[in-house]
């Protein structure tokens, strides 16, 4: 996904020379090409990201669109207060990128895990928040940034996950994906979980089982109407994701159900809400928080759901 | 060398300041008065003889910029664009007020000539950095001017801009320390000492002056000749009083943070102030 998010910024900004990129220290190998091409509009502004944000305001205050990378935690907690005073409450137009979604940094420690960031970047006005899935709504959601006048936030995993579409002309901001119907049950994913999802799709059709998978690609803002048609006259909602089970996916459509007085079960597959110990690779580190496609399949058959 | 035709103008819009951040103080009963009073001479030497600046034309690309960091001095900041012109003095009836426009920290915009919202300390010289490396890319010819309380250079963030404006090389940036000697709960020297205060901004690359922040004539002075050297930012330590110019109680008292003036007090400055 990085190479699709270098590759969507290095078009736009030969399309428009007011987009610069800055960057926490971060980026050997991916952005050597672009520092070269762009070099007045690439920053590398030091392990100091409290100031790359302060800084990215008053960039953009003066007409330039900064892109802040960083690790997402680095790019997302460090400056939480200057994300919420100097972009949001200002409404200037920055766009941040963390990149390390989950577990991408998986054998890191927990220091390195994107695992509350959606939790803690919604609850703030003003800004849009993305989470593509693959390639093709990086693009899209590139685009989409560059459309908005105001704070956006990009997340990424670290993985190059495959394509689950041939172009982004279906796809609407706001409005997750439906990426496959299916009538008996809807998850709602989002970023490099939605091919797990479409995976665990997959076993519950052996067992009769169709299921509707959406990709939410956008969590803020979220159409609340799309997904109410979604969610009704399904036996059961899933989500899943690779964050908190508190405060992301799971409870953006726990509000949806609740607020719109929908009575349909809900089942949020996230990560519990502890500090994982033990040490491991992306896949190792899902599958001891139950987001492996066997471990989710063994959640839904032991609340049996569908027996 | 400013003439004193001039000088003397400078003093009564300064006299004009500090009867409208006492009002604002006494009407709202709000605090954050001494920081305000210390920061006066800064300001209008600032407004009124250094920024290229139209206050019918506040938001005018080529304007110099002027962040207003210590912000929960806002009084200062709002009676200052009120004087110069920037809105209609009858406002700052609104100060702190429900209903009213102006809000206790200075917020992008609220009124014309407010650039930057701040409040949370530590935030406004990265961003003040950042508008003055926007100027450089696009070759313009305005100058960014951030004004810090002493207590916000505390704040880790300060030093994180203050380290990167060094390495930029930001001459078309100009910090001043409101250096009052007074923070939010004891003396600078006590709670975090700052000192030697000169010497950590020339190590982190700025060139550096410190002036008695309430004599008008070597404040412009000063300011019009940066930047200082012409490859580094520029600082200006301001040595003031905590509270000047105001109620007896104020001066160099921690209290003048919190209390506003009682109804004698607020009659007699008045009076004297005229």
């Amino acid at each position: 996904m990085r190479k699709a998010f270098i590759n969507s910024l290095t078009t736009i900004s030969e399309n428009d020379n007011r987009v610069m990129l800055l960057t926490g220290d971060l980026g050997f190998s991916v952005f050597e090409n672009y520092r070269e091409k762009f070099l007045d509009r690439f920053i590398n502004m030091g392990v100091a990201e409290i100031n790359m944000t302060g800084v990215a305001a008053g960039l953009a205050m003066s007409g330039k669109v900064p892109f802040i990378y960083s690790i997402i935690p680095f790019v997302t907690m460090r400056n939480y207060e200057q994300i919420r005073n100097d972009l949001c409450y200002q409404d200037v137009n920055v766009k941040i990128v963390g990149v390390g979604a989950g577990f991408s940094y998986g054998p890191y420690g927990h220091t390195h895990h994107g695992l509350e960031d959606i939790a803690i970047l919604r609850v703030l006005p003003n800004i849009t928040i993305f989470s593509p899935s693959d390639s093709v709504e990086v693009g899209f959601c590139m685009k989409k940034a560059m459309e908005i006048d105001g704070p956006v936030y990009i997340r990424l995993s670290r993985a190059e996950e495959k394509s689950l579409y041939e172009n982004d002309g279906e796809l609407m901001v706001g409005k997750g994906s439906v990426l496959k119907k299916g009538n008996d049950v809807v998850i709602f994913s989002t970023g490099a979980l939605v091919h797990t999802a479409l995976a665990v799709s997959g076993e519950l059709a052996k067992k009769g089982i169709e299921a509707t998978i959406v990709s939410v690609h956008t969590l803020k803002p979220f159409h609340i109407e799309t997904a109410e048609t979604l969610i009704k006259e399904k036996k059961y909602v899933i989500t899943i994701e690779e964050h908190s089970v508190i405060g992301g996916l799971g409870s953006i459509i726990a509000e949806v159900i609740a607020d719109a007085g929908l009575s349909v079960p809900l089942v949020r597959i996230g990560v519990p809400d502890r500090f994982t110990k033990e040490i491991g690779n992306q896949d190792h580190m899902r599958d001891v928080n139950g987001l492996s496609v066997d471990r989710i399949m063994r959640r839904i058959e032991e609340l049996g759901l569908f027996t | 060398m400013i003439k004193e035709v001039e000088l003397n103008d400078l003093e009564t819009h300064a006299k004009n300041i500090r009867r409208e951040i006492l009002t604002m103080s006494y009407n709202a009963q709000s605090a954050h008065t001494g920081g305000a009073l210390s920061c006066v001479e800064i300001l209008v030497a600032l407004y009124f003889k250094i920024l290229q600046i139209d206050p019918l034309k506040p938001l005018d690309a080529d304007r110099d910029r002027l962040i207003f960091s210590k912000a929960h001095d806002a009084k200062a900041l709002y009676a200052v664009l009120a004087e110069k012109g920037f809105f209609a003095k009858g406002l700052l009836e609104g100060y702190e007020k429900t209903g009213g426009k102006l809000p206790g920290h200075s917020t992008r915009n609220c009124v014309p000539g407010v650039e930057v919202s701040a409040g949370s300390l530590g935030h406004g010289l990265s961003m003040a950095a950042g508008v003055a490396y926007a100027g450089k890319m696009d070759n313009k010819s305005y100058k960014t001017f951030a004004v810090l309380s002493d207590g916000e250079c505390d704040e880790g963030s300060t030093w994180e801009a203050a380290l990167w404006s060094g390495h930029h090389k930001l001459e078309n940036l100009t910090a001043v320390v409101d250096y009052n000697k007074l923070q939010g709960f004891g003396l600078t020297k006590d709670v975090l000492d700052l000192e030697p205060f000169a010497d950590k901004w020339t190590a982190f690359g700025w060139c550096v002056e410190e002036v008695d922040g309430h004599n008008m004539e070597d404040l412009v002075s000063l300011f019009s000749s940066t930047p200082f050297k012409s490859d580094k930012p520029s600082i200006i330590i301001a040595h003031t009083i905590k509270g000047k110019g105001g109620i007896p109680k104020y001066e160099n008292e921690m209290s003048s943070q919190y209390y506003p003036p009682t109804k004698e007090e607020f009659e007699e400055i008045m009076e004297n102030l005229r």
